[in-house]
């Protein structure tokens, strides 16, 4: 399913048909959140909220913990978990940071002086290489 | 007959959509965000589109993971803004322009690319943050605005080629409208950015530069570029790029660029914008 030269782009996952079937009804209760009263009913008792979906008992562990790199490992998409982040009043940038294991402070840093270079960034191969 | 005009291209950081609804926009972060807009803002007053036809990706607004076209064409009277986790954005409604968008389905399905037709759809800030960045905050949006949602979400996007090519057949659709008509086709998204993953806030000067430079004057070449490079050089949602070849497709070969504003950081994103017109027909404005 993967062309093979993605594997070798570091830190990043392609949301694939295969990843889109596993995260599926992770990214479908992300989805039922754009509805206010579903907010509520989440804020509510997010844990009884969650048995709603037939997820996997980690992805539900990874939402209860807003672990976004594992949600992400499990199929989550990130278009999908900001409706979770939005609901928890978080922003793209917030929860870009804690996936970078970044500081807020040090990740907004970085973007203000122009972002993460993408030297050293194209490849694990390159990485291999420089390290 | 109906004409395109011009081609306007920019990201859709959400970010500045909330900055400018929270009144944020002269904050010393976002001014000059906003401030790159201000000629734009004339220029678009001053050429007065009838049309925009304004391509953009639904980012899990109106397609969840039950429904994904590559191609979406909006064919309503009306589109909601989208409730994306935080309430709707304090935006007009957009009024689309039903008769034109039918006929543009029609052309370009004959035309062999074979787009959905959409009559119901919230549109997200894909759609509704380059028109904040174009028009500010009048009481309704100046002209008609037909969405075209574009699948960058779950791989594999459409090519740059097939967009670049799906763009010719907008224009040729346009074109036999018989109504006059002044269409301006809108390519958002972009530029580098990355948001999930160890590798996120990649930021790629050099390839957005060159994407600029480039998608003027050469766009077939611009059009050969893979999904991997994109990825790998302007990171995993740095793949909107795409879609500026949709309407980049949609002018002639030879184009004025009028305008261009490059600014980094929006949030995580590199933001992007050009306008481009037709050499042949340009307003002859200039910031």
């Amino acid at each position: 399913m993967l062309p093979d030269a993605f594997d070798d782009i570091p830190g990043t996952t392609l949301f694939n048909a295969e990843r889109s079937r596993q995260g599926y009804h992770l990214n479908m209760f992300c989805m039922s959140l754009m509805k206010a009263e579903n907010r509520n009913a989440f804020k509510a008792d997010e844990a009884a909220y969650l048995q709603k979906f037939p997820m996997t008992q980690e992805q539900r562990e990874a939402v209860l913990k807003r672990d976004w790199g594992r949600m992400i490992e499990l199929g989550g998409n990130i278009y999908f978990l900001s409706k979770l982040f939005s609901t928890d009043g978080l922003s793209f940038q917030h929860v870009a940071a804690t996936m970078t294991g970044l500081t807020q402070e040090q990740y907004a840093q970085m973007m203000l002086h122009g972002g993460r270079s993408v030297q050293g960034n194209r490849s694990k191969s390159e990485q291999k290489g420089s390290g | 007959m109906a004409r395109i005009i011009a081609s306007v291209n920019c990201s859709h950081v959400p970010a500045i959509g909330a900055a400018w609804d929270l009144g944020k926009s002269q904050t010393p972060y976002w001014a000059p965000v906003f401030n790159g807009f201000d000629f734009s803002r004339k220029w678009i007053a001053a050429i007065k589109p009838d049309v925009i036809i304004l391509v953009y990706n639904d980012h899990a607004s109106a397609f969840s993971l039950e429904i994904i076209p590559t191609f979406a064409l909006g064919c309503a009277a009306e589109f909601a803004p989208a409730d994306e986790g935080w309430g709707p954005r304090p935006v007009p409604v957009v009024k689309g322009h039903p008769v034109l968008a039918a006929h543009v389905a029609q052309s370009v399905i004959l035309d062999e690319f074979d787009l959905t037709i959409v009559n119901r759809m919230d549109v997200d800030h894909g759609l509704t943050v380059p028109l904040t960045l174009m028009f500010g905050q009048p009481q309704e949006w100046p002209c008609r605005i037909i969405p075209l949602a574009v699948n960058v979400v779950q791989y594999p996007p459409p090519t740059g080629n097939r967009c670049y090519h799906f763009g010719q057949a907008i224009r040729r659709a346009v074109e036999s409208f018989p109504e006059d008509l002044r269409v301006v086709v809108f390519g958002t998204g972009g530029m580098s950015h990355q948001l999930q993953g160890k590798r996120a806030g990649l930021i790629n000067r050099e390839f957005d530069t060159r994407f600029l430079d480039e998608l003027s004057r050469n766009p077939r070449e611009v059009a050969k570029i893979p999904f991997i490079e994109y990825v790998r050089e302007a990171g995993s949602e740095g793949i909107e790029l795409v879609m500026w070849l949709i309407a980049r497709g949609a002018l002639d070969e030879r184009v004025r660029e009028v305008y261009r504003f490059y600014h980094v950081p929006a949030s995580n994103t590199a933001l992007g914008h050009l306008i481009l017109e037709n050499e042949a027909t340009s307003s002859g404005l200039t910031p």
